[in-house]
């Protein structure tokens, strides 16, 4: 899933810089998981808001509205009245949701609360982990399942730098090397030897170096 | 355009090769860095010049490289997948080749995070075997990554990559090795050997495949200055393992700088016995007037074949 975090409130207040006519919109699916912009954290942070504005004696008008998904015209279309009534959108989506709605709201201020972070999902209770860096050219099958692009610092495919002790990574000691865990699991495997295999330059050109991806399905087009 | 490399011809003559580095200065500036170079010109066969290590600014690699031969010092040009996407690489890489670089070393290169600009994006386009195994093509084959061919001018460098028998895991870094090899790298110089123990172990693996037979390892030695110096590099250069007993010999040493030179001859001694070693590769960091004494006292400028070339 997408993972998200809140932006800081005080960042939140600068972004919608005075315009307290609001319309709310939490998003139900990544970052409802991720308890970063569901319905529950929409109603904390109009609550907030509301508190917000009565020390500094502005005016608010604000309503929650949930989307189950932002990043979906048919599920936006949803908010078309009351969009219509305010001023700014407040999205607690991801980066899509926002754009989303910008695009179809055009005259509105559309503004994120949240932070897109990453690709990735919860390891334990409180935390998320990257996973997966979007390259649109999985190597995973080679790798023994673990993705080096996005696991290791460098991205490298061909094997741990120098900076791999112990298991860590050079950058953090709370980083595993990826490598190594690619290596300790090519070994139980039983296909260690298949790393041997010089792993030709990535073609980047599917990952974000390409401009803007579109990916069109003929067979599912109206 | 062609000529085989004074580094080259030593190795493939079977001498003893030495091999230094230095680093670029943090400017524009390069007396410091010639009169550096003239110090250590008639006691080593090339001198490495760095590309950004530790991720800090410095005097690029190539253009270092051509002020060190200006002076008369056969330079090693290094190149980082750091900074450079592959147009950038090939592209410095013609021009070194065009200004006389000769000798060629491939590495990953530190994270940015250990630099002077932690916030800034890596490239990382390709890896530090991918890198080599690009120029190989280039060389090999007369073409570009992308396949097109070279028009004019193809370059030969004698071309290496590095490794670290010390980092982990111990029995892949011989794979590793294999693997730098097999795209390509002529000679490998590798982290600094403060383990004597564990580097045997790994050119005993080394010479199980016979890679020794394929390549030259040049293993590193970094003769250290001072107890802060010996500790700096145990806790913060990533990829070193420095053991106990020279931490503390450094520590109870009346005069640590004469002990840092004692422990250094020690190891290039150590390293010499070594079936397969062929020849050091000195990193003395911010230290390089040490180089004569310790090339001198090793014995290396009697090595009965003429490896030291004056100007």
């Amino acid at each position: 899933m997408i993972v998200a975090e809140q932006k800081p409130f005080k960042e939140i207040v600068e972004c919608l810089r005075g315009k307290y006519d609001l319309l709310i919109v939490p998003c139900m699916s990544c970052t409802a998981v991720c308890f970063a912009g569901g319905s529950q954290q929409g109603e904390e942070l109009a609550s907030a808001l509301r508190i917000h504005c009565k020390m500094h004696g502005d005016g608010l008008n604000c309503t929650v509205r949930s989307l189950n998904r932002q990043c979906d015209p048919e599920f936006i279309e949803e908010l078309a009245e009351e969009a219509a009534k305010a001023d700014s959108i407040l999205s607690l989506a991801c980066g899509v949701g926002v754009q989303f709605l910008a695009e179809r709201y055009p005259d509105k201020a559309v503004i994120p609360a949240l932070n897109t972070r990453f690709a990735g999902g919860k390891t334990a209770p409180g935390i998320w982990e990257e996973r997966c860096s979007l390259c649109g050219n999985c190597v995973l099958h080679v790798t023994g399942g673990i993705c080096p692009i996005t696991r290791c610092a460098k991205g490298l495919l061909n094997g741990p730098c120098g900076g791999s002790e112990q298991g860590v990574c050079e950058i953090d000691p709370d980083v595993p090397c990826a490598w190594q865990m690619i290596i300790d699991r090519m070994s139980t495997l039983g296909r260690l030897d298949e790393l041997l295999a010089i792993q030709r330059p990535k073609d980047w050109s599917t990952g974000n170096a390409g401009g803007l991806r579109r990916l069109v399905r003929e067979d599912l087009r109206g | 355009m062609s000529g085989r490399s004074k580094l080259q011809q030593v190795l493939e003559n079977g001498g003893f090769a030495v091999t230094c580095e230095i680093g670029p200065p943090k400017g524009a500036a390069v007396d410091a860095l010639r009169e550096k170079v003239r110090f250590v010109r008639d006691y080593v066969h090339a001198a490495n010049v760095t590309d950004c290590q530790t991720a800090v600014v410095r005097l690029s690699s190539i253009a270092a490289a051509v002020h060190l031969q200006g002076e008369g010092v056969e330079a090693v040009a290094q190149m980082t997948c750091r900074d450079r996407n592959r147009i950038a690489m090939q592209s410095d890489l013609l021009g070194a080749y065009s200004l006389g670089i000769r000798n060629l070393l491939c590495l990953t290169g530190d994270h940015q995070r250990f630099g002077n600009h932690p916030q800034a994006r890596n490239v990382f386009d390709l890896d530090s075997v991918q890198l080599v195994d690009m120029v190989r093509a280039m060389q090999d084959e007369g073409v570009f990554q992308c396949g097109e061919p070279i028009r004019a001018g193809v370059p030969q460098f004698f071309l290496g990559a590095v490794e670290n028998p010390f980092a982990d895991p111990f029995e892949y870094r011989v794979l590793r090795l294999e693997k730098k090899i097999n795209a390509g790298a002529r000679f490998i110089q590798t982290q600094s050997v403060f383990d004597l123990e564990r580097f045997r172990r790994f050119m005993e693996l080394v010479r199980a495949k016979n890679l020794h037979r394929r390549c030259y390892i040049l293993p590193g030695v970094s003769p250290v200055r001072s107890v802060r110096a010996v500790e700096y590099m145990r806790d913060r250069v990533p990829g070193i393992t420095i053991p106990d007993q020279i931490v503390q010999r450094m520590r109870s040493a009346a005069d640590p700088a004469q002990e840092g030179v004692e422990i250094g001859l020690e190891l290039i001694a150590g390293l010499r016995e070594i079936e397969g070693v062929a020849g050091i590769h000195i990193m003395a960091i911010a230290w390089e007037q040490v180089i004569p004494e310790l090339v001198e006292r090793a014995g290396l400028m009697r090595s009965g074949y003429p490896h030291i070339h004056k100007k």
